[in-house]
C-alpha cells in the first residue's frame, strides 16, 4: 500500500518515477474510503482537487523538494481558500465557512508541492483532549476503536497511524499534538511558540497556540518543519530566528548529550507501564553515550491549573468573533441584534466551548482578575524559570506524554476536571513556550479484553531547540522498533 | 473552595452572550465550581516578587515599515462568507434597537 510509505521513501520512488503522485494520492483516497468509517478521522474529503494537483506535479515532474507530490491531511482549523473549514463546530458548519485565503502553513506546503487531501477531525475549536467535543462525533483510536484517538488533533494522529495520508498538520495549545500522537503510536512535534506561523489557523489561545506536524518518523517531521518554520510578516509573534537545517543534525553522535529526568513527572498512582517506558528510554539514551541527570522542575504541578486560567481567558476573548455577522451560523427572525448574537452563539457552540468561555469570562471579570489571571501569569514565569535553569544543566528532558494509554470513548463524560488532568505532563512546556516531541515509546501488555496500546515518550528542549530535540528523537527511534508497529485494521 | 451559584452562572452567561437553559445552569454551576476549586491551588504560590509573563519568548515589539500592501483577498470574497444580506458592499445586521 503506497499510503503507508514515509515521506523520504515516497520521494525516492517519485524521483525514480517508480510511482506517480496521482497513484500516491489515489492510495490515500482508497485507504480513507475503506477504513475511515470506523475511525472518523477525516471530516472533509478534498479528493478531486488533490488529484488535479497531483496530475500537475506528475506532468511537470516532481521537484527536488522532498514534499513535492506528497499528500497530507490538515486539521479542520487550517484555512485553505475555497475549502470548507469548520473547526468541527456547528457555528461554522451550518453555513459552510469557506475561507477566502490560505493559512501560511498550508501555503508553504503548497509551494513545496504537497497537496491537502482533506480535513481531519478535532475537538470543537481544539478544546478537548479526546476529539469527543467535535460536532462530527469522536475519532476512534486505530489500535482499539472503543478508545479515543486523543485530542484535540485526534483525526490527524489517527489518520497518520492508519496510513490515510503520509503526514498531517496539527496544533498544540495544551498538548493537542503530543497526546494524540502518543495514543496512536505516531510522532508529533510541538514547536517553540513563534517558530511556526499561526496566520490563517483558527485561534484558541493566542499566547499558547502552536502549529506542528504529525508524521510516521522523525526524519519526516524534520522535513515538514523545515518547510513550514520561520518568520512570517502576517504573524507578528513569529520569531526572527534563523531556521537551522534540521535534517543535517539528525545523525550526529549522541555521545555526551545530557539527558534530564525530572522527578516531578513520576507521580504517585501513575501507570506502571508508562513509568517503565520512560525509565527504559533513559537506558537507551545511556547506551547511546548520553549522560543521565536527575533534575527538578518544582512548579510542574501548577502548569495545568495555570493553563485552565490562561487558556479559557483567551478563549473568552477569541470566541467573541463568532457572532454570526461576518461568518457563521444563521438563525431565523431575530428580534434585534442582541437576540441575534445570543441565539447564534447558544445554538452554534457546543458545551465545552461554552464552559471555557464562561471560565474565562469569570476569571477576567472585575474583582477576580488579580486572583486568577494575574496570579496564573506570574506562576507561568516561575514555570519558565524552572525550564531556563534546567536547560543550563541538561540538553534535553525526557518525560511521559500521558499518565495512561488511550482511555475509552465516554470515560470522562460529565467530569471536565478529569479531562483537564489528561494534560498534566503536557502543560509545563506550553507555559514555558518550549518545543516538545512525542514519539512511540512502547506498548502496554495486552490483558483480557484490552489489546496492547501505544505509550508515548516525550522529549523537550530549550526554546528554539527543535534541532536537538529531533536529534535525540532520531537517535532513540533508530535504536528502537516501536515506530514500525502498525495497527491492524 | 470557590462556589459558583446558579445566579452567578446566569450572570457570566449574560456577559458572554450565551443563553443557558435552567437545567443546564445547575450543571454548569457544579462544573465551574469543581474547575475553580482545582484552579485555586495557584494561590499557594508566593508570587509577590514575580513579574507576570504575557509573551513567553521575549518578543517586545514587532515593528515594520509603514508600507501599504494590496490585499490578495478581494472585498467580495470576504463579504461572501457572511450569512447576512449584503447591501452596498456592507453587511446588513438586525437592528440594534429591535
Amino acid at each position: 500500500m503506497l499510503s503507508s510509505l514515509s515521506i523520504t521513501e515516497a520521494h525516492e520512488q517519485l524521483k525514480k518515477k517508480q510511482i506517480s503522485s496521482r497513484e500516491l494520492v489515489q492510495s490515500c483516497i482508497d485507504r480513507i474510503e475503506s477504513i475511515d468509517k470506523s475511525l472518523n478521522a477525516v471530516i472533509f474529503r478534498n479528493f478531486e482537487r488533490a488529484l488535479a494537483e497531483a496530475k500537475k506535479i506528475d506532468d511537470q515532474g516532481v521537484s527536488d523538494h522532498p514534499l513535492s507530490g506528497i499528500p497530507y491531511l490538515a486539521k479542520d482549523i487550517f484555512c485553505e481558500a475555497g475549502i470548507p473549514t469548520s473547526a468541527c463546530s456547528n457555528i461554522l458548519r451550518t453555513k459552510d465557512y469557506k475561507p477566502p485565503f490560505d493559512s501560511t502553513t498550508t501555503a508553504r506546503l503548497k509551494a513545496a508541492g504537497a497537496m491537502s487531501i482533506g480535513k481531519t477531525n478535532t475537538d470543537e475549536f481544539t478544546m478537548g483532549a479526546s476529539t469527543e467535543t467535535s460536532c462530527y462525533g469522536p475519532t476512534r483510536n486505530p489500535w482499539d476503536i472503543t478508545r479515543v484517538a486523543g485530542g484535540s488533533s485526534g483525526g490527524s494522529a489517527a489518520g497518520v497511524a492508519a496510513d490515510e495520508c503520509l503526514f498531517a498538520l496539527g496544533t498544540d495549545t495544551g498538548g493537542s499534538i503530543r497526546q494524540p500522537a502518543g495514543f496512536c503510536n505516531v510522532t508529533g512535534l510541538r514547536t517553540t511558540y513563534g517558530r511556526t506561523s499561526r496566520y490563517g489557523v483558527m485561534s484558541m489561545a493566542s499566547s499558547l497556540d502552536t502549529i506542528g506536524p504529525i508524521a510516521k518518523n522523525i526524519e519526516d517531521l524534520a522535513i515538514i518543519l523545515q518547510t513550514i518554520a520561520g518568520k512570517d510578516p502576517l504573524d507578528g509573534t513569529t520569531g526572527d530566528i534563523p531556521v537551522p537545517d534540521y535534517r543535517a543534525s539528525l545523525k550526529k553522535d549522541m555521545k555526551g548529550m545530557r539527558v534530564g529526568i525530572p522527578k516531578e513527572y513520576f507521580i504517585e498512582g501513575m501507570n506502571a507501564e508508562v513509568e517503565e517506558a520512560v525509565r527504559s528510554a533513559a537506558k537507551v539514551f545511556q547506551n547511546l553515550g548520553a549522560t543521565l541527570h536527575d533534575i527538578s522542575l518544582p512548579h510542574t504541578k501548577y502548569a495545568t491549573p495555570c493553563y485552565y486560567v490562561l487558556c479559557p481567558s483567551e478563549v473568552s476573548s477569541n470566541m467573541a468573533r463568532y457572532d454570526g455577522i461576518r461568518f457563521g451560523h444563521q438563525i431565523e427572525n431575530p428580534k434585534d441584534l442582541l437576540d441575534h448574537y445570543i441565539r447564534v452563539r447558544s445554538e452554534g457552540f457546543g458545551s465545552e466551548v461554552k464552559r471555557r468561555i464562561m471560565i474565562g469570562t469569570y476569571a477576567l471579570s472585575a474583582g477576580y482578575y488579580d486572583a486568577y489571571y494575574r496570579q496564573a501569569q506570574r506562576v507561568r514565569t516561575l514555570i519558565l524559570q524552572d525550564c531556563t535553569e534546567a536547560f543550563q544543566k541538561v540538553d534535553v528532558i525526557i518525560a511521559p506524554v500521558s499518565p495512561t494509554p488511550a482511555f475509552k470513548v465516554g470515560a470522562h463524560e460529565g467530569d471536565p476536571v478529569a479531562m483537564y488532568l489528561e494534560d498534566i505532563f503536557l502543560d509545563p512546556q506550553v507555559m514555558a513556550g518550549i518545543p516538545a516531541l512525542s514519539l512511540p515509546g512502547g506498548f502496554s501488555r495486552p490483558q483480557a479484553g484490552v489489546p496492547a496500546l501505544p505509550i508515548g515518550l516525550q522529549i523537550m528542549g530549550a526554546q528554539w531547540g527543535e534541532e536537538i530535540v529531533l536529534h535525540a528523537g532520531y537517535a532513540y527511534e533508530q535504536a528502537t522498533e516501536w515506530h514500525k508497529k502498525k495497527p491492524r485494521l | 473552595m470557590t462556589t459558583l451559584s446558579a445566579t452567578q452562572v446566569r450572570h457570566i452567561a449574560k456577559l458572554a452572550r450565551l443563553e443557558i437553559g435552567d437545567e443546564e445552569v445547575e450543571k454548569y454551576a457544579k462544573e465551574l465550581t469543581a474547575i475553580f476549586t482545582y484552579i485555586e491551588q495557584l494561590s499557594e504560590v508566593d508570587t509577590s516578587k514575580v513579574q507576570a509573563t504575557a509573551q513567553v519568548t521575549g518578543t517586545v515589539n514587532a515593528l515594520r515599515e509603514d508600507i501599504i500592501h494590496p490585499s490578495p483577498i478581494d472585498r467580495e470574497a470576504l463579504l461572501g462568507t457572511s450569512p447576512l444580506p449584503i447591501v452596498d458592499d456592507q453587511i446588513e445586521t438586525p437592528s440594534a434597537h429591535g
